[in-house]
């Protein structure tokens, strides 16, 4: 399936004169992590389906320098953001989507200042954009009834406030949404911010994803619903200690919508 | 000898506000020693913010309990408040209740204040209670031990005190009113204090008159008082909330600033025009910034962060609702963005002591923020996920110190995790956090 999947270059586009609606920002974790690249083939699945044209960096693509801002490299995170911003100045990018809520915030917040210009939507606000615009429709089918919590990730929720456009993905799918007690701006972190994916945690008695896990896990969920990678990551790595997994499915937005249309 | 009262009372005012005016002074040195930023954008946006968050509490009452309890403190001190200014005009004047005039209108006025006395003694007992006898998480962690915790009881004794005179003085002006003692016009409506009148049943009016007269000089000595004891404790929040609001961040909570010292380095490395071996020349004509100091990155110290980072310090109230929202902080680890907050306040103390002790010249004492206050184990816990600044009722950013202090252990000091130090190389050298190769960015279209 995944040779059928056609997915454009900025270079391509280019070079046949043509400019796409959107930027695809994939991401690192979008490119190179194995759970992540099934996030990042289930929203090319929706944009294609929804025929809108899109493309993608490839390999002019380089890490929005987010983890390195956040680490305290500023140097090393403004380097990435002045070659990115060359790169997509040089292409003309308007637009630009995105489902990783770290690339999102980088992009949208700290690029402006940099010369990085860009109308930046997170992939569930474009993906509810699509909705109302009519261009994809969403019935439940098997997730109707289903009871699915939503992990709020923090560089989505509080640092941008975007709290409800996953939502009402969700149920719009006729799936029954179910909050955790800490939820939307109490909404408690996975554990991976400020680079801490990249880390092993300081010393403590508790990993901070099998707090959020348990948190998730008293709403009696059939599914995970998150909208980030690395809260993803996060949440199953939860749900595996566990040992639920079987029961229990973490899944992004994009997947459940992709999945929920047959794609 | 007659106006011997009057004499005393200004003195003593004189000596509270002068005293308090020295302190706010240096306060407003102490904040100044932070950096110069400029945060005059968007006043109408800064005034909102703080009408909403500092005097209509907002955030407060995201947590009902206390939010409620603390709304009632907060309105009583400062309605009572108005009830100080005929105490300040009747001690210098030697007047007696100079505003009984009002008639009906002063009646509603003393009625309402000690209605409102009434609830801030029921708010401050509950307060109490809950942190000395249910022993509330938050008021529990380490950095809580101590002059903290003492500091906070304190506050709740001065408050119960200077309530508790305000009704005495009340009850014993009313019973002198009964008795028609010359110059206690009956003036007030006394819908609390009625029920101490009682128990002066029987007391002479000689005696009624030392308690009256205690309680009312009592009274506004504690409060001069209390004006005074605000420097030296975390109560400072009564007053810097209101700046503190006005100044807090506007920007969405995931936009870190970008430093435009690393900016304009940058652009000189990208820059293929720029000779990299060119001596710094004098006149700043081809840098975009000035470059001919090499600024220090990040924070070590606190004069190292901006002024407003330091206005937050002696704001923070120690409420420690950031601390209970930290996702570090509840699984264990040791950061708490409130010991952020207060280590803060505290160098910066201490800072301005050295001050005041070396004729205004800073005197190394061979201590910094860093490592001295805040550990690097602290400031390495945070998943910067802003939950500590969402909680904050007085709009106080521990994470923007955090990050501060971690770019000076990065940039300054080479000193970050090794995990870290590998994410970073990565980046750096194939544009990745995880070490692949950046031709292969796309190989996940191809992959089933």
């Amino acid at each position: 399936m995944g040779s059928e999947m056609k997915v454009p270059t900025m270079a391509e586009l280019f070079a046949s004169g043509k400019q796409p609606e959107v930027l695809f920002w994939v991401g690192c974790a979008g490119s190179f992590d194995d759970r992540a690249k099934k996030i990042t083939k289930a929203f090319v699945k929706i944009l294609t389906k929804a025929n809108v044209s899109f493309a993608v960096l490839g390999t002019e693509e380089s890490c929005t320098g987010d983890p390195a801002k956040r680490a305290g490299n500023e140097f090393l995170f403004q380097m990435q953001a002045v070659t990115n911003i060359e790169v997509m100045n040089g292409y003309g990018v308007n637009k630009v989507v995105t489902a990783c809520p770290h690339c999102f915030n980088t992009l949208k917040n700290e690029y402006p200042g940099l010369g990085g210009n860009y109308q930046v939507l997170h992939h569930t606000q474009f993906l509810k954009q699509l909705l109302d615009e009519g261009r994809i429709s969403l019935e439940g089918g098997s997730f109707k009834g289903k009871r699915i919590t939503f992990h709020d990730p923090c560089y989505l929720g509080r640092a941008n406030n975007v709290y409800e456009a996953p939502r009402e993905l969700i149920r719009k799918l006729d799936a029954e949404l179910v909050e955790m007690k800490s939820c939307r701006s109490h909404g408690l972190c996975c554990g991976a911010g400020g680079a801490q994916m990249f880390k092993e945690p300081e010393k403590g008695d508790k990993d901070i994803n099998v707090e959020r896990t348990e948190q998730a896990l008293e709403t009696n969920p059939e599914i995970i619903a998150a909208a980030c990678p690395f809260c993803n990551t996060m949440m199953t790595d939860g749900v595996k200690s566990k040992e639920k997994e079987n029961n229990i499915a973490v899944m992004d937005i994009a997947e459940l919508i992709a999945k929920a249309g047959d794609l | 000898m007659e106006y011997l009262p009057n004499i005393l009372f200004a003195l003593i005012l004189t000596a509270g506000i002068v005293f308090f005016a020295r302190n706010v002074k240096k306060l407003i040195r102490n904040i100044k020693l932070g950096k110069a930023i400029e945060v005059n954008d968007n006043k109408p946006q800064r005034w909102t913010n703080m009408v909403r968050i500092a005097l209509g509490q907002s955030k407060m009452v995201v947590r009902p309990i206390p939010g409620i309890l603390h709304l009632l403190v907060y309105v009583g001190f400062i309605i009572i408040n108005l009830e100080v200014l005929e105490i300040i005009i009747d001690g210098l004047l030697g007047t007696h209740r100079i505003f009984a005039g009002l008639g009906s209108l002063y009646d509603i006025l003393i009625a309402s204040f000690e209605i409102l006395a009434f609830l801030v003694i029921v708010a401050v007992i509950v307060f109490w209670i809950r942190r000395n006898i249910i022993k509330l998480q938050r008021f529990m962690n380490p950095e809580m031990k101590g002059w903290p915790k003492n500091d906070a009881n304190m506050i709740l004794y001065i408050e119960l005190v200077l309530m508790f005179l305000f009704l005495t003085m009340n009850a014993a002006d009313f019973k002198l009113q009964q008795l028609g003692v010359a110059h206690y016009v009956e003036a007030g409506s006394f819908p609390i204090s009625q029920f101490m009148v009682p128990f002066f049943d029987g007391l002479s009016t000689q005696t009624l008159l030392i308690i009256e007269r205690s309680a009312w000089w009592l009274h506004i000595v504690g409060i001069l008082f209390f004006l005074n004891y605000l420097y030296y404790s975390k109560h400072l929040h009564i007053l810097l909330a209101f700046p503190n609001t006005y100044y807090g961040k506007l920007e969405p909570k995931g936009k870190l600033e970008n430093l435009g010292s690393v900016t304009a380095e940058v652009r000189l490395m990208m820059d293929p025009d720029a000779d990299p071996f060119a001596a710094p020349t004098e006149d700043s004509s081809t840098a975009e910034a000035d470059t001919s100091e090499p600024e220090k990155f990040g924070a070590s110290d606190v004069t190292d962060l901006n002024w407003v980072q330091l206005l937050n310090a002696y704001t923070c109230t120690e409420c420690g609702r950031c601390t209970s929202e930290c996702p570090a902080n509840l699984t264990g680890k040791k950061l708490s963005p409130r010991k952020i907050m207060m280590d803060t306040r505290d160098r910066l103390e201490e800072v301005g002591k050295n001050l005041d002790a070396n004729q205004g010249k800073f005197v190394d004492d061979g201590k910094q923020l860093l490592d001295d206050y805040i550990t690097r184990e602290e400031l390495w816990a945070c998943t910067s996920c802003n939950a500590c600044t969402e909680a904050c009722p007085v709009s106080i950013d521990p994470l923007s110190i955090i990050i501060d202090m971690r770019q000076y252990l990065v940039m300054e000091q080479s000193a970050a995790p090794s995990d870290l130090n590998n994410m970073m190389g990565n980046i750096e050298n194939n544009g990745a956090p995880w070490p692949f190769n950046q031709m292969d960015r796309l190989n996940w279209k191809d992959e089933s």
